[in-house]
Formats: C-alpha cells, sequence, structure tokens
C-alpha cells in the first residue's frame, strides 16, 4: 500500500475560481476547457515517415494517453483535433479538406513535419506546399520528421489552446470569417 | 544470343514492314529497334503473334523527351520479354512535337492502358485508339504536362514557398 501512496501522480489541476465549504465555483469556459483538454481523440491522418513516429508517440514508450489523447477516432465526425502527418500531394489536398468539414465543432488541427507545414523537401508540381494553404492550422511541429518528444510538446500546446479557449469562440464572426478565407462555409 | 536476336527481329520487321523499319542497334544489352510512329501498333501485334519470337510481355513503355532533337522532339520506348526464351527487345520511335498522335497499343497488351495514360499525363502523348485516355497521376485540372523538359528547375518568382521560412 505504502508504495501506491508514494507515486507522484499528478492529476489536472483545477482552474482559478471561488471556493468555500462545500462548494467550487469558476466559469464555465475554463470547466470545459478542462474536460476537453484532457480528453482530445486525435484523428490520424498520416501519409509517410511522420506517422511512424506518432505511431512511437502512441505506443508504451512515449504514452500519448497520458494526456488523454489514448483513444484515436478514425472517423472524423467524433474526432477533436486533425493530426496531418506527412507529405499531402495536391491530389489528397480535397480529400483533406473533405476530412476537415467532415468534423465537428470544436475542432483543431496539428500539422507535423517540415512537408505538412511547407511541403518540405518536395519542392515540386505534384505536393501540396504545406495544408494550410486548404485548412486552418492550430500547431505546426517543425522537424523531418520530428521526434516523438516534439509530438508531445505539440498536443500540449493543443491543450493550452483548448483550456483557453471561450465557449462562444466558434460562432463569432471573425471565426466564420477565418474560415470563409479557406473557402470553407 | 543477343547478336541472334538482333538479326533475327531486324529480318523479320524488314520482311514484313520494310517501309517502317529505321534502324536496329545494341544498346545496353538490349536489341534496340527503331522504327517509324505508325507501324507501332501492328508491329508490336506482330511481334506477339510470331511463332518464333513470341513477344508476350510488355516490360514497360516510357515516354522519351529530347527537345533539342528538332523534328523528332518526342519519342515513345516499348519493352517487350519472350518468357519462355528470355528474349528482351526495345522498340523505339520519335516523332514531332507538332504531331503527338501515337496508335495504342492497347489492342495488343491490357497492361499498356495505365502506362499510355501515365506517358498521356506526363508527356501530354496522345494515343489513338486508347479507350480512356485521362490524366492518371496528376490533378484532372493540371494545364501542363510536367515531366516535359522544358521548365526551368526552380521559378525564382514563385509565390507559395515563402523565403523568409527557408532561409534562402
Amino acid at each position: 500500500m505504502s508504495s501506491i501512496e508514494k507515486t507522484n501522480i499528478e492529476i489536472a489541476k483545477a482552474p482559478p475560481g471561488i471556493e468555500g465549504a462545500g462548494f467550487f465555483a469558476t466559469s464555465l469556459d475554463k470547466a470545459v476547457g478542462i474536460a476537453r483538454s484532457n480528453s482530445l481523440w486525435p484523428l490520424p491522418f498520416a501519409t509517410s515517415c511522420c506517422g511512424i513516429e506518432f505511431m512511437a508517440t502512441m505506443a508504451s514508450n512515449y504514452d500519448l494517453a497520458r494526456f488523454g489523447s489514448e483513444r484515436l477516432s478514425f472517423s472524423p465526425r467524433q474526432a477533436d483535433l486533425l493530426m496531418v502527418m506527412g507529405t499531402i500531394s495536391k491530389k489528397l489536398a480535397p480529400v483533406l479538406l473533405q476530412v476537415y468539414e467532415q468534423m465537428a465543432e470544436p475542432k483543431w488541427v496539428l500539422s507535423m513535419g517540415a512537408c505538412a507545414c511547407s511541403g518540405g523537401i518536395f519542392d515540386t508540381y505534384s505536393v501540396l506546399q504545406g495544408i494550410d494553404r486548404i485548412i486552418p492550422v492550430d500547431v505546426y511541429i517543425p522537424g523531418c520528421p520530428p521526434r516523438p518528444e516534439q509530438v508531445l510538446d505539440g498536443i500540449m500546446q493543443i491543450q493550452k489552446l483548448t483550456q483557453s479557449e471561450t465557449i462562444r469562440r466558434r460562432d463569432s464572426p471573425e471565426y466564420t470569417a477565418m474560415l470563409n478565407k479557406y473557402g470553407i462555409e | 544470343m543477343e547478336q541472334n536476336l538482333i538479326s533475327l527481329v531486324e529480318n523479320k520487321l524488314k520482311a514484313n514492314f520494310a517501309d517502317a523499319f529505321v534502324s536496329a542497334e545494341m544498346i545496353a544489352e538490349y536489341p534496340t529497334f527503331i522504327i517509324k510512329k505508325d507501324s507501332i501498333a501492328d508491329i508490336v501485334k506482330f511481334l506477339y503473334n510470331d511463332e518464333e519470337l513470341q513477344f508476350q510481355y510488355l516490360t514497360t513503355l516510357a515516354g522519351l523527351h529530347y527537345p533539342d532533337n528538332k523534328g523528332e522532339e518526342f519519342g515513345m520506348m516499348y519493352q517487350l520479354h519472350n518468357l519462355p526464351k528470355n528474349y528482351k527487345i526495345r522498340l523505339k520511335i520519335f516523332f514531332s512535337v507538332n504531331d503527338l498522335t501515337v496508335p495504342s497499343i492497347t489492342s495488343v497488351f491490357s497492361a499498356a492502358n495505365w502506362m499510355e495514360r501515365q506517358e498521356f499525363d506526363f508527356f501530354g502523348i496522345q494515343f489513338k485508339g486508347h479507350p480512356n485516355l485521362k490524366r492518371i497521376l496528376n490533378m484532372d485540372d493540371m494545364h501542363y504536362h510536367p515531366m516535359r523538359k522544358e521548365y526551368v528547375l526552380e521559378d525564382g518568382t514563385r509565390e507559395d514557398k515563402d523565403d523568409k521560412m527557408f532561409g534562402r
């Protein structure tokens, strides 16, 4: 029993709020943000070597499950986080856009590796020069391919974004205008 | 063996397609025959059906572009194989950029279907008689043929690559 007591397990901290005997009050944004950030369902859109690095991130050594993302969603409709990992050719671009459009709000996008961020070494007629030409990206992870530690850092950046997002942000005209810039209705 | 094969095929081609035969040469251990493009489908069919030669396996075909050869800028190479006897030959045709129409060999080899689509996609060679000649690898809305040797390696004016991000 004593060995369990000694383990240093860190659970998500409560957001700032007003505390008293038998109650705790905080804003809904913060409570929802904590829940969202610790239960992200990533959709892996892995097309090449970055996908292999992501598999290492998911496996026991690096264990993405520690951050609440052990459940991968292979259906875009149930996913919160689109992880684009690898070279996206121009012919694949409409597919990626459709996957993004099928995701329900709120949704975040993580672009992993040089190819997804910028086309990488594939400076050529057939490769999309960065996925941000077709969909909005929240976090970029540089590297060719990035190490699993970098992926974990990227996920933690996404968690920070989800925690600080206000409930009504996705209904705002600014958000709609941003999507319209990408041709997404 | 190759020397016998080259004279064997050469004699047969000269006997049956005297007008279409241009030259025969050993290139990289392959007997290579240059012929006129209008007869390519007939010659491939002849080589397929000939009792002695039986070139019934299409190893590959490829488009060629030599922009400096005026009048013969474009070409096609067909590599044929007789598996039982291990005969391997290449056929080449050359033609002008002004007339990129080539007879399709899909009536002889179904495998040529996608290969000819690829050469259409990358070189713009038009295959006459092809059942479904459209792009196969590139986007349908692409308006050029990217493997032609007529593009500079990098266009300095392009805007889809942000120099400040790449230190160039």
